[in-house]
This record gives structure tokens, sequence and C-alpha cells, in this order.
């Protein structure tokens, strides 16, 4: 399924609430690595059943960011029940996205 | 048979792989992780001679159209050696495949050097960076520090000074390798602070960094510098030890070569950072990409 926008509005339902495992992807419109990235976890977003993905800009985002003490973009964030499980900072090639929600 | 292997699809791999489909030579380009290069961590590039202005990320993405739209085809695998054939062709191997071509250029780049310090890389992310343009932001009103004394620990001090509340430069040396003028502007700044003749030797904090500590080596005295963020610029390092067997590195890992950009092996060329040369630009990376690109093509016959 699209990847979905996270905002300080939505974030409790979509993420914490989730009965699905959610991949959050912290990104800032400057960071190229961001936008290299970005498009491979849309295709993962695409490709996935039974997992949800979502993104945050930080630039607008500032107190999701600081919440999760993002000090570095990309960076991914895998939730279950409301609770990171994995995280990775940086660019990523595919099978490592992949790695992180199959886990 | 691919007539030319290109292996890195950064600034010079890809300009090569544009002249040798212009060439009229099939190419095929095995890249580790993603397209680009160092070149996607700039935000700003001004120095491109044609363009005054575009970014890092469009500049990469610019150059990898090209490429692919003139047909060159791009594999996500990281080349863990060459073998040379009886016949003169070579083989390029990744984890899972071998590719087989008559030629093949090495433009595999360079990354940045890591301090080499106890639990850098799980703070990483957390604390530890190697782009201060990158992550910057996120130390606003932030005690920081950068260490090294070129060109970019400068910048990244003098950029990081307009955001954080205090910026230690940590450097080995009492003087600077990075121009003369900017080393004055940032003494000049009052949140700036130098600690000369110093190394890092310890990183602190659990999760996140919650400071360095540096130790002076004429005196052998160790302090604590109490910083949420680290930045470090000491330099870069090359990635060829895996064609040691097929080139010829210099002592610090870069491929021996000049500016005809040929190896000790003939059908094996290099272009870019990973070669031993004085200008590491993208202008010099998309001119070695052209003369690797053209002497392959020759070589191809």
């Amino acid at each position: 399924m699209a990847a979905i926008t996270l905002t300080l509005d939505n974030f409790e339902e979509e993420v914490l609430n989730s009965k699905e495992p959610v991949l959050v992807d912290f990104w800032a419109p400057w960071c190229g690595p961001c936008r290299m990235l970005s498009p491979i976890v849309d295709q993962v977003a695409e490709a996935t059943e039974g997992v949800k993905i979502g993104k945050v800009n930080v630039d607008e985002q500032e107190e999701l960011a600081d919440r999760y003490s993002i000090m570095s973009v990309p960076a991914l964030k895998f939730f279950k029940n409301g609770e990171v499980v994995k995280d990775s900072t940086g660019f990523i090639p595919k099978e490592k996205i992949e790695e992180m929600i199959r886990s | 048979m691919t007539d030319i292997i290109i292996i890195g699809a950064g600034t010079a791999g890809l300009s090569a792989t544009i002249y040798a489909r212009r060439a009229g030579r099939e190419a095929l380009i095995l890249e580790a992780l993603s397209y680009g290069g160092q070149i996607v961590n700039t935000p700003e590039v001004e120095n491109y001679p044609g363009i005054k202005h575009i970014s890092g990320f469009d500049f990469a993405t610019g150059l990898y159209e090209q490429a692919t739209e003139l047909g060159a085809k791009i594999v996500f695998a990281k080349a863990t050696g060459i073998t040379v054939n009886p016949d003169g062709s070579k083989t390029v191997h990744t984890a899972s495949e071998d590719y087989n071509c008559k030629a093949v250029i090495i433009a595999t780049g360079a990354k940045n050097r890591p301090l080499g310090l106890d639990r850098e890389e799980e703070l990483t992310g957390s604390g530890v960076s190697y782009c201060a343009t990158c992550d910057g932001a996120f130390y606003k009103k932030q005690p920081v520090a950068v260490n090294g004394g070129g060109n970019t620990a400068v910048e990244d001090a003098a950029f990081l000074a307009n955001y954080c509340s205090k910026v230690y430069v940590i450097h080995r040396r009492d003087s600077f390798r990075a121009d003369e003028a900017e080393v004055a502007k940032l003494k000049a700044k009052d949140n700036v602070e130098f600690v000369l003749n110093s190394t890092i030797t310890r990183l602190i904090g659990e999760d996140e960094l919650e400071g360095v500590e540096v130790t002076d080596k004429i005196s052998g005295e160790s302090k604590i510098l109490e910083v949420s963020g680290l930045f470090v610029a000491i330099g870069q390092m090359p990635d060829n030890n895996s064609f040691s067997s097929v080139v010829k590195l210099d002592e610090k890992g870069y491929i021996t070569a000049g500016e005809d950009c040929l190896t000790e092996t003939e059908g094996i060329f290099t272009a870019g950072d990973c070669r031993t040369k004085s200008v590491r630009q993208l202008t010099t990376a998309a001119a070695d990409g052209a003369v690797a690109a053209l002497a392959a093509s020759a070589y191809c016959g």
C-alpha cells in the first residue's frame, strides 16, 4: 500500500495505536540521501502487505523528530505495538529495508 | 559478454558510462549502495562549470538519468574482486553473480574516514556525524565538536557556529591545512573554541553522545568536553582492497594511476577519487570518467 504522510495529529492513531507494524521514514527535503531513500521506501511500501509505511518531514514535524531523538536523516524506525523495535540511519539498500520489516 | 563494466555509480563512474554509451559500447554499472556517490550529501554545488547552482542530489540524478537513458544497465551489488581470464577478458565478481566483460573501469570513490573509536558505529546518527550540512540543524543551541584540520573541518565548524551554542574544534596539530583566511574567520567567532594538539580518545554516552574525552598529545592530560554532537571531518579513505591482485595500490589504498587513468593491468582502468591524484573535485571526477571510458572503448577494439 502507498506510504502515508504522518503528522503530530495522526501519529498516535496511525502509528502508536496501529494493529499492523509501521515503518516510519524520517526525512527532510534538503537532505540528498533522504531523496535517494524515499522512492525505495515507496517501492517497498507498494510491494508489502501487512506493514504500514509512513513518512515524517522533520522540518514540518519538529516535535515528532524531537520525541524520537532524530539527529540524522534519513532515519527509519520500525514500530510494533507503538514501540520502536528496529532503527537505522543513513541510506540503506532495499534488501536491508525488507529485512527490517520482515523481522 | 558486456564491453565495459564500471564499478561505482558516482560522478566518475556515471560520466564514464555516458562516454562509453556514446562511443557505442555496452555498459554495465555495479554499484554497492546508491547512485550519486559523495556529491549527494552536498546541498549546493556551485563550482561545476556551466551550472551556476544545483543541489548534489539533482546533479547526481541528472547524471544517473543521462546514463540510463543512453541504455546503460545498473546492478546494485558490491564488486568483490576482478579476475583476468587467459584470453584477456575480465570477470567481475559480486556475492551473488559473476559478470564477464572486455574492460573494467574502477570508480569506487572514497568515503569518510572514521575515527576508529569504540562504539563509533553505534553512536552514528545518535550524536556522531560525518556530515555537518546534513545533520547540523538537529543540534540547534547545543554544544558540539568538530574533529579535523582541513577545509571540510573548518567549513563545518563555521557552519555549525551559526546554530550551536558552542563549537569545539579538535585538531591533532596546532596548524591547519585549511585556508588561512577561513581559519582566521573561525577564530574570530565568540562561540568557537580551539582544542589543539589533541585527539579524541573516547566517546561518552549510552544511547546518545553526551561528551568526548580529548587527550592533549603534549601534556598527556585528558579532559572531557560535554557535547551532544561530534562532527568527524578527518578526511576520506578509498575502498580498493578487493582489487589489489589486479591493480597497484599506494600506501593509503588509492589505485596508482596517472591522468591517463591506466592501471598496471591492460584493460583495467580507474577514474575519480579512488585513484592517486592531487585534486579531487566533481570536474576532475567527470574528466577522469571521460578519459577512462574512451581508453576502455579503444581497448575493446
